[in-house]
């Protein structure tokens, strides 16, 4: 009994981690430019696309580095030529834009690499157990859980205290004045969306490497990322990393009993902050970290 | 400026014979159409997701409120009215009137959690709030026939006791039957726009802060139209089921916001007539073009891009201003 809960609150934060990661990438976009990046969940998938062209010639570890760099390199010339038009409109036009980027980007890399599933291969020795009575645990999954918490470290550390990461939280609070003190704005946003496109780009490879490919899997991630923002309050990073680990152990924990009600729980969670705390966890007031 | 004269009321208040024309186009639509190489299913699909893409923009162009995920009560119309008709009732009308119920009070209530917050959080609340249903239907496939959508009802001939009239197999009496549920909905959408309470809505989409100022509950107002629109996407809901004697669960998934919302933009979100064009370029271009390429997706996708980024002002709005000039 115990293992089971222990099975499950493990798998819950194996799908929280993923939940952070998407999440944060989306966070820094939506606090510094206010757009909703719909088209989030299609970067994530050409992400783990890549590292499956690149994983023969370079490897697991290559791809590991190169395809979220790759994906990043996307991200800036999209929002060099598309996003950038947007900042400062109406919410509107940035969610009907993405919306039909991820369109366009979930019929490419099915056009590109096929309908069908396909697999980012792993150094073998991850796949196994650690040990016989936690056979849940493999190398691979931990590995994921200790890639994640290394880059969410690197992020907050980064944002708390290079001269870059402060701009971006100085410039979430206030972008005019941020602007009127010299700081070119433009580059900023062109970094800090890249940068969460990045985010995007690593979650593929990683899910790639657990669950295999289809041009469909960011799609899956989207809306639970969507609601560790909500649960932790939108503006807040703190607040979107533990709403990701919340809501990936709470729909794990319902899947014991009910596992019928995993996804729904989520939105429990979000309808009961909504009503408690409506602007979230750590919600709006709160800096960046 | 006086709320009369806001230019979203022009075409509903001050423009009858744009009014007079659109009615006329509808009312002849089965004899025009094939001409055009349309058919008449057609033209009811344009009715129905136009009427969805109207109750969307009550609340969107009218009201200044972006809801992504009304797909959600579009579909609990669908599902109320498929099951109704499956397991309750032979009557058509009733089976509507619940699908509606269903979807309007689902929207009322959500909507009293929803309304508490605004602008890109209130979007991204809608849409998360939006795919509830669409889990719900996709996981209680005893009831809802899961990922195959729900089967096994269909629309029943209409009983007006003097008379039958057969809306299952005659095409072109079905497509009246949705004109006249329209012309009663979207009569009701132009009567209420036109109202203090319609006003009340453009004072807010013009400036909340000074509506607010006014004494107007503004949140009250919005949760308002929130509900209104959302009863009239299930009626629309509601109407898809019948013409498909099918429920989709994909009808309650955010893409299909999504299209809800370019139709009403594509179309002109300020004019009141707008999302209807909209949403009749949309079906048209969809089936055009997914009959030609594989590569469908993409189109749209780039149909949503170039909207954005060439027409944010809708056709409608495009020639509006183009003929000022």
């Amino acid at each position: 009994m115990l293992d089971l809960y222990l099975y499950n609150i493990t798998n819950g934060l194996i799908i929280g981690a993923f939940y952070v990661l998407m999440a944060l990438g989306l966070s820094l976009i939506l606090n510094l430019s206010g757009i909703i990046n719909f088209a989030h969940g299609g970067f994530l998938a050409i992400g783990g696309y890549f590292a499956y062209t690149l994983t023969p010639t370079i490897g697991f570890w290559g791809a590991l580095i190169v395809s979220p760099l790759l994906t990043a390199l996307l991200g800036l010339v999209i929002e060099r030529l598309l996003i950038r038009r947007l900042y400062g409109r109406d919410p509107l036009y940035s969610l009907l834009l993405t919306f039909g980027l991820a369109f366009i980007f979930q019929d490419m890399t099915r056009y590109i690499w096929g309908a069908q599933g396909l697999p980012v291969s792993v150094p073998a020795f991850m796949g196994q157990p650690l040990s016989s009575q936690f056979f849940f645990i493999t190398g691979y999954r931990l590995f994921m859980v200790g890639v994640v918490a290394i880059v969410v470290t690197l992020l907050f550390v980064f944002l708390r205290y290079s001269k870059v990461g402060m701009r971006i939280r100085a410039a979430t609070l206030d972008l005019d004045t941020v602007a009127a003190l010299g700081v070119n704005v433009r580059v900023l946003r062109t970094f800090n969306f890249s940068l969460g496109i990045f985010l995007a780009g690593l979650s593929g490879v990683l899910a790639g490497g657990q669950l295999g490919l289809e041009p469909t899997m960011g799609d899956n991630l989207l809306m639970p990322s969507f609601i560790a923002i909500i649960v932790g309050g939108v503006g807040s990073l703190t607040g979107t990393l533990l709403g990701g680990l919340l809501i990936g152990v709470a729909s794990a924990l319902t899947s014991i009993k009910f596992p019928a009600a995993s996804d729904a729980v989520m939105y429990v969670l979000m309808a009961v902050i909504l009503l408690v705390r409506p602007r979230g966890l750590f919600g709006e007031e709160g800096m960046l970290t | 400026m006086s709320v009369a004269s806001l230019p979203g009321s022009r075409a509903a208040a001050q423009k009858p014979l744009a009014a007079v024309l659109v009615w006329l186009l509808l009312l002849a639509a089965p004899y025009w159409m094939p001409y055009l190489g349309g058919y008449t299913a057609l033209g009811t699909r344009v009715l129905v997701l136009g009427l969805a893409a109207m109750s969307l923009n009550f609340l969107l162009g009218f009201t200044g409120v972006l809801s992504f995920g009304h797909a959600a009560y579009f579909g609990l119309g669908a599902y109320g009215a498929g099951l109704a008709l499956k397991f309750l009732t032979n009557s058509t009308p009733l089976a509507l009137i619940l699908g509606t119920l269903l979807g309007g009070i689902a929207g009322a209530v959500l909507g009293a959690l929803i309304v508490r917050r605004r602008g890109v959080y209130f979007a991204m609340v809608t849409i998360a709030f939006g795919q509830v249903f669409y889990y719900i239907a996709f996981q209680w496939s005893s009831l809802t026939g899961g990922d195959d959508g729900l089967r096994g009802f269909a629309r029943q001939p209409l009983n007006l006791g003097f008379t039958t009239v057969d809306i299952l197999s005659n095409g072109e009496a079905f497509y009246y039957f949705v004109l006249l549920c329209f012309a009663i909905a979207v009569g009701l959408m132009a009567f209420l726009l036109r109202s203090p309470f319609g006003r009340t809505l453009l004072a807010i989409r013009e400036n909340e802060r000074r509506a607010r100022f006014l004494g107007i509950p503004v949140e009250l107002h919005i949760w308002l139209a929130f509900v209104i629109s959302c009863f009239f996407i299930a009626l629309a809901g509601g109407l898809y089921a019948l013409l498909n004697n099918f429920a989709d669960p994909r009808g309650l998934h955010y893409s299909q916001s999504g299209d809800f919302v370019i139709m009403a933009v594509m179309g002109g979100m300020r004019s009141f007539w707008g999302p209807l064009l909209g949403a009749a370029i949309f079906i048209v271009l969809q089936d055009y073009i997914s009959s030609i390429t594989i590569n469908w997706m993409s189109f749209i996708g780039l149909l949503f891009v170039v909207v954005v980024l060439l027409f944010p002002r809708g056709l409608l709005g495009f020639l509006q201003r183009g003929s000022v000039k």
